[in-house]
């Protein structure tokens, strides 16, 4: 693979309601944002990327709404519906094909919209939607079957949580920084069993960007260029009767064939930060199984013993996750901006110090079906 | 630059206004199956698969994941990309790009649509803007009324002029087995037709269809191994200018997004002049009026010329520049697969697998997907490798 970077990034806060931006507003700050950060113009850009959703945005061509906020006039320009690491795999491949520099850019907003309907949407329409199944009930089911599975108790799932919303205090972009403890999420409001309210992620506004590009026009940004190493996905099957929800498959082969792509034979010594999707706490444990960092079942004790947590073997999620903000779509894009802060240096008080290379997870579908890894470096 | 890449099978649905004997799963893998058999291959040689409709016309959100069973993407990469009427080509030069960047060696390519699963009109409605454009330019007739009322205007052409297109594509469409509207329609039928919103008539307007369409695309030094016959990819443009439709109804200027991806894409593959180096077109034609006003911008003939272009019979199988010898989407419109059949048409056409709608010795074929607020997407196929 030739040699791309991310060259800028931006995103807006998180928050429960933007109510003074539409769409296309909040595209255009982070477009330009992007550019900002790059020090590259509109110009620079050959190819533009947006990632949106039919359902979500209440809008059929939901792309159309961002067309011009993108800076996509007269450009290249084509719409992933996905999560935003499918919209960023997308535009690597245009550059890897000849383009010099494309845009990515991301937005939603769950104010206006209902979760419980427009996810509903997702499930099967003969035989499942009438059950009333959406992204957190299916999500509970996961939970339940991973949980049981291993004997994995709610007080280990809730450690993910104290410790995402706690990292969430040194990102200014979270929606939800929170000082609780594994009590807090115990005793918080039942939602769908074994989740409880500090289990799920909240409903979220929000858009991001990053700009991918050659080396040459790499070279040319003022940002430090973030290398990509290594990035792949892979999808299992749909329905969730045919698949066994606590062993992640396609997470698994996507990892195994990025990690290939990057040379990283054992990803526990050899990456350094990861930022991964958990819209709901069980998942970051189950992912990481997925990723390799453990065996299966062994996830849990990640957090509990602190090897998650900053400061310790392998921090995830510094930003503090999708628990703490979960623009849907962006949330994957934001995973994978703040992985290149990170091996950027520039991560803040968020900052794993001298963290080299990274590692962003990103899925779609119900109970994470489509999985996308992606592995970034500051070192060419 | 990319390596380069070539069509190397193609496969699509028998097409409908209901298909009740099949769910979208099964369409969709009626078409992949059809296009695996035409490469000679088998779903495990495909790499990644890419796919697109428009999510509100089954009402399924997340088709990328819904659809594995159908598309044949379990444990493989697979991605949805979607941009209104123009999401095949689109699904296109995405599987196009998946294999010229050198991730992916054979990537399949999906686009459907059944429509009988929905309001299609009341689906439309809200592509516009809620505020802005949902009151004055909602659904898929309004504006292009306004831009053949237009063209009416500033060139004097006649409604029979734009007749005589539906005819030509309908005529077209009888020699396709695949065809959704095998019933020929002469100008006077065309005429006759219950007016839906001025100039158009039911016959000039496309019918709404359920189908499916898949292409596999393979890497220079795969493919030749694969057919003897590779469609190779020489131009891929996208030009989607508009967000608002009220910035796009200045139709003086024609249709401005379909002369600049034309431009764009005739600098790619070389080509000076497109009448005599191109041998047939799939156009995405969604009413009779496009026919003449958008050949126009795609350079087949000059500024209000269209009615004679068309009317001395230079796009009628066998004259200089067969157009929609398929029948085009006046006889077949499954939305999310339409303008991936141009695509495969083209396909067909270079490799040589037209049957009784082949035109002899084609080597470049030219392709349009047309959608959104009035974008333009252009692919142009040959028989030479680029």
């Amino acid at each position: 693979m030739q040699k791309t970077a991310i060259v800028g990034m931006a995103q807006t806060r998180y928050e429960r309601r933007k109510k003074d931006r539409i769409f296309a507003d909040m595209v255009f700050d982070v477009t330009r944002g992007a550019l900002e950060d790059a020090g590259l113009t509109i110009d620079d850009i050959d190819s533009v990327v947006t990632v949106s959703n039919d359902f979500y945005d209440g809008r059929t061509i939901s792309g159309m709404a961002v067309g011009d906020a993108s800076g996509g006039q007269d450009k290249n320009i084509s719409t992933v519906s996905g999560d935003g690491t499918f919209g960023a795999f997308y535009g690597l491949m245009r550059v890897l094909s000849g383009y010099q520099a494309t845009i990515v850019v991301a937005h939603y907003k769950g104010s206006e919209g209902s979760v419980p309907v427009t996810t509903n949407g997702m499930f099967d329409p003969i035989f499942q939607r009438h059950l009333g199944i959406d992204a957190i009930s299916s999500s509970a089911l996961q939970a339940s079957a991973y949980m049981s599975r291993y004997g994995i108790t709610e007080e280990e799932i809730a450690a993910v949580s104290v410790k995402n919303h706690g990292n969430a205090r040194n990102n200014p972009y979270a929606q939800l920084p929170l000082s609780i403890t594994v009590e807090d999420v115990l005793r918080s409001r039942k939602i769908a069993d074994p989740l409880k309210l500090l289990d799920c992620c909240p409903v979220s506004d929000g858009a991001a960007a990053i700009i991918i590009a050659n080396e040459s026009v790499a070279a040319k940004a003022k940002a430090k260029p973030v290398w990509i190493k290594g990035v792949a996905h892979c999808c299992e099957d749909y329905l969730l009767g045919d698949r066994d929800l606590a062993d992640p498959v396609a997470l698994k082969e996507a990892a195994k064939r990025a990690y290939a792509m990057a040379g990283i034979a054992n990803p526990l010594e050899e990456i350094d930060v990861m930022e991964v999707l958990e819209p709901f706490s069980y998942m970051e444990p189950l992912w990481l199984e997925g990723l390799g960092i453990c065996g299966a079942g062994a996830g849990a004790k990640l957090a509990v013993r602190g090897v998650t947590a900053m400061g310790g073997k392998l921090p995830v999620n510094p930003s503090g996750g999708a628990l703490s903000a979960n623009p849907v779509l962006v949330a994957g894009l934001a995973r994978l901006i703040e992985a290149s802060l990170q091996v950027r240096g520039e991560a803040g008080a968020r900052q794993v110090p001298g963290a080299e290379t990274a590692l962003a997870q990103g899925y779609h579908g119900p109970c994470g079906q489509s999985q996308c890894v992606w592995i970034v470096s500051g070192k060419q | 630059m990319g390596r380069r890449v070539a069509i190397v099978g193609t496969g699509q649905t028998y097409h409908k206004s209901h298909r009740p004997d099949v769910t979208s799963k099964e369409m969709i893998k009626e078409a992949v199956d059809a296009a695996l058999l035409d490469a000679g291959i088998t779903i495990r040689e495909i790499d990644a698969i890419v796919i697109g409709n428009m999510d509100h016309f089954e009402s399924i959100n997340a088709v990328d994941t819904y659809s594995v069973e159908g598309s044949g993407a379990y444990m493989k990469p697979v991605m949805k990309v979607s941009t209104g009427g123009t999401t095949g080509a689109t699904v296109a030069i995405a599987a196009y790009y998946h294999v010229a960047s050198g991730l992916f060696d054979r990537v399949l390519a999906i686009g459907f649509e059944k429509n009988s699963e929905s309001d299609t009109t009341g689906a439309i409605i809200t592509c516009s803007d809620a505020i802005w454009d949902r009151f004055s330019y909602s659904g898929a007739i309004p504006s292009l009324a306004t831009e053949a009322t237009a063209y009416m205007e500033q060139y004097g052409a006649r409604q029979e002029d734009a007749a005589l297109v539906g005819e030509r594509d309908r005529n077209h469409a009888m020699n396709n087995p695949y065809a959704h509207l095998r019933r020929p329609l002469k100008v006077a039928d065309i005429m006759a037709s219950p007016m839906l919103a001025y100039p158009i008539k039911l016959g000039d307007i496309c019918p709404r269809s359920d189908g499916a369409c898949a292409c596999v695309l393979a890497v220079d030094g795969t493919a030749q191994k694969m057919t003897k016959t590779p469609a190779w990819f020489k131009a891929a443009a996208v030009r989607h200018t508009y967000t608002w439709f009220g910035d796009s109804t200045d139709y003086t200027k024609g249709l401005v997004s379909m002369q600049r991806a034309a431009q764009d894409a005739y600098s790619q593959a070389g080509i000076t002049n497109p009448v005599e180096e191109i041998d047939v077109a799939e156009l995405y034609l969604p009413y009779t009026w496009a026919g003449l006003k958008w050949i126009e911008d795609i350079g087949f003939c000059g500024r209000g010329e269209a009615p004679k272009f068309v009317g001395e019979g230079n796009t009628h199988m066998g004259g200089k520049l067969p157009v929609n010898p398929s029948g085009g989407v006046i006889s077949t419109n499954c939305i999310g697969a339409t303008a991936l059949l141009r695509v495969a048409e083209a396909a067909i056409q270079v490799m040589g697998k037209g049957g009784q709608r082949q035109v002899p010795d084609v080597r470049n074929a030219l392709a349009t997907g047309f959608g959104g607020c009035f974008w333009s997407d252009v692919v142009i196929l040959s028989s030479e490798k680029p």
